[in-house]
């Protein structure tokens, strides 16, 4: 296991290293660069800033400038500055020196803030919107799910699988609206936009004080963006289930006269779980890293929007950050799900 | 339960003949089809989308992108019944069924044209991934070893890279608006196509481009399966080429679950054009496109719901009619599927 581990790392980092060689090609060769404007700037300004931010060396020195400034910890003796180009994400103090990590850059638009300030104020909104809707999604979809394939082909099943239907068929961009317009602007439960946490947060990612405040705010928004997956959800847990409660193993369970309700649980429920959580990876890295719409729609200040406005604003440094962050996140989520695979089904053996 | 209709007869009995009507494969499907409700009404309201489409200049009252500014947000009496706050200040006119935009665009109209757009999403979006993904996927899992675990390897990087950021990227290349184009160029000339389809064009791109690596994976499990059957090795042995017996022998056993696959695909490539729409990285203005309305109605939700609202149902019934043809065709192409997947 330990060996499989080590080579999965390493294996993460290939892919992340290409990820990173791509989307750094597709960027720079993308027309217009960060300070192109509708009304173009003096040519003097732009020399002037792109010698300031390193964009006039040739693109291989940059991209070697980038991983490094990245990949590579710098151990140092001089401590943090307030400089935007000095922000390093993790900064440790190891007696007299000090080992710095991460530097993401600066953003080119906004020109008071860095990838890493992205990072610490704005991610921690994405993660926890992202987790709130990935566990309404299971507590939603799997259920659903199980009830569906007990009772084949009854009430419970068509329940289930209308909404799961309903779910697929219902992206958020109808969702959202009318769950704004019934709930925060007709019944006035609710309140329509905003988020009910600042910085700074506890351990970096969660909210500093959980209460009804909070959680009003995060309702709708979650619901709206887990109920997509909920539904996808539901079905591959039907699916795996009805697939698994026609084993062998389990009619051996009913035979040696298993209670009903451990032979579900412990024995089908428990195979049919692989697919269910192999799709987990994927969702809980598009969930956690921040989703546009969702954010866009109930006003949520979280990180969804810099995939896209950095892009549009050629916004190099801050378009590899989120990129990168989202690569890393999948591959990491991925190597847990092979992980829980191991213990769902230990015929799976990694060495 | 899906089963054939077979009626016992009493065998060799006068008048009666020993042999059954026999039915090809595809009327067995049509016949399981017809029998699904869900289904049968899916496809009816894709087809009178269809129709919806392509006769949208008979069948829409007024013209999508005149603007009529005096008529600015005016709605029809029966939308302030359904959405009783709009009653003390909207201005009444039963001029427009569903009402006029911010601008006094007929939404009706709007939401006619804005068929086009989905749906040729979803008839382009899943022609160019299956082509792309079915060529990539046969040739890898056919020839297995390392020119598969290189494919797949390349797969698993273009995985790792969120789809829409490609897109975005994608658009950002060809439509950008900074630098001039040089005409006689590449971009020019690509550029010029997606204009003249009011930027349709690099939707279907972006969208084939990014979905044809799940078809890819399909396939090859799929190819994978299929290869070491006896007919194969009967091609193999009376001298056929590999791309003979790749196309010929292996892709028509191996449809089935592809069209299936990409039936159910299609509402995500409907919400993924919805969704690029919204963001304004869709059609260019003024053709309407339904994720474009949403987000132009998005902006006065709490004034005038129905802007975004009736859009957003159009879609939502759209999504759910591709929703059930496609749980009906695989159920109908693969009754052993049924409820399995």
């Amino acid at each position: 296991m330990g060996r499989y581990i080590v080579r999965r790392l390493l294996y993460m980092l290939v892919v992340i290293l290409v990820v990173s060689i791509i989307t750094f090609g597709l960027m720079h060769a993308v027309p217009g660069g960060p300070f192109s404007r509708e009304k173009a700037l003096p040519e003097e300004t732009i020399r002037i800033l792109n010698e300031r931010y390193h964009l006039d060396d040739p693109l291989p020195v940059q991209y070697v400038n980038y991983l490094y400034a990245v990949m590579i910890p710098h151990v140092t003796t001089t401590p943090p500055s307030n400089s935007l180009q000095d922000d390093f994400l993790v900064n440790v103090k190891i007696g007299s020196v000090w080992v710095r990590w991460m530097n993401f850059g600066p953003s080119y638009k906004s020109r008071s803030r860095t990838v890493n300030d992205i990072f610490r104020d704005n991610l921690p909104i994405s993660a926890q919107l992202g987790t709130m809707a990935l566990t309404l999604a299971v507590l939603i979809g799997m259920p659903l799910g199980v009830l569906a394939a007990l009772k084949q082909n009854t009430v419970y099943d068509y329940f289930g699988m209308s909404v799961a239907i309903f779910g697929v068929s219902v992206p958020v961009i109808v969702m959202g609206p009318i769950l704004v317009w019934i709930f925060g602007v007709s019944l006035k439960w609710l309140p329509p936009t905003g988020w009910g946490s600042k910085p700074p947060y506890f351990l970096g990612v969660l909210p500093s004080d959980l209460n009804w405040d909070y959680f009003k705010y995060a309702i709708m928004p979650s619901f709206a963006l887990g109920l997509g997956s909920s539904a996808v959800i539901a079905r591959l847990t039907r699916a795996s289930l009805l697939q698994a409660v026609r084993e062998d193993y389990i009619r051996t369970a009913r035979a040696k006269g298993l209670h009903e309700r451990l032979v579900i649980v412990r024995h089908a429920l428990k195979n049919s779980l692989i697919p269910v959580v192999t799709i987990l990876g994927p969702l809980f890295a598009a969930l956690v890293t921040g989703t546009f719409v969702t954010e866009l729609i109930f006003g949520i200040p979280g990180m969804g929007k810099y995939f896209v406005t950095s892009i549009t604003n050629r916004d190099y440094p801050v378009i590899m950050g989120t990129i990168l962050l989202y690569a890393v996140f999948l591959v990491i989520a991925n190597l847990l799900v092979d992980i829980v695979y191991a213990y769902l089904d230990p015929r799976i053996r990694y060495d | 339960m899906a089963q054939a209709n077979i009626e016992l007869q009493p065998v060799g009995s006068a008048g009666t003949p020993l042999t059954q009507k026999r039915e090809s494969l595809f009327q067995d499907a049509l016949r399981r089809l017809l029998r699904n409700h869900a289904a049968v009404i899916g496809s009816t309201v894709v087809i009178l989308l269809i129709l919806m489409a392509v006769f949208a200049p008979l069948i829409a009252p007024k013209s999508f992108e005149v603007q009529v500014l005096p008529d600015q947000n005016k709605v029809p009496e029966w939308v302030t019944n359904v959405f009783p706050t709009m009653k003390p200040y909207a201005k009444i006119s039963d001029d427009y069924v569903f009402g006029a935009d911010y601008v006094g665009r007929d939404l009706l109209s709007r939401i006619i044209y804005g068929a086009r757009v989905s749906l040729a999403v979803a008839f382009i979006g899943p022609l160019i991934s299956l082509i792309i993904g079915v060529i990539y996927g046969s040739i890898s899992g056919y020839f297995g070893g390392r020119v598969d675990n290189i494919m797949m390897r390349i797969v698993d990087v273009l995985y790792a890279f969120p789809s829409l950021l490609f897109i975005i990227l994608l658009l950002a290349f060809f439509r950008s608006t900074i630098s001039d184009v040089q005409p006689g160029t590449f971009r020019y000339a690509m550029s010029k196509v997606d204009e003249s389809m009011g930027g349709m064009f690099f939707i279907f791109v972006g969208i084939g481009l990014t979905a044809w690596e799940t078809m890819a994976r399909l396939t090859r499990g799929q190819v994978l399966s299929i290869r070491e059957k006896e007919f194969v090795e009967a091609a193999h042995t009376i001298g056929a080429s590999n791309m003979r017996i790749m196309f010929r022998h292996i892709l028509p056993n191996i449809l089935g679950p592809l069209v299936v696959a990409e039936t159910l695909a299609i509402p995500g490539y409907i919400s993924t054009e919805a969704f690029l729409s919204f963001i304004g990285l869709g059609v260019n203005p003024p053709t309407p496109s339904w994720g474009s309305m949403i987000s132009d109605g998005a902006g006065v939700i709490r004034s005038y719901p129905n802007q975004t609202i009736l859009p957003a149902i159009a879609l939502a019934v759209t999504m759910f009619a591709f929703n059930f043809l496609g749980d009906g065709l695989r159920d109908a192409l693969d009754p052993r599927l049924r409820g399995t997947q």
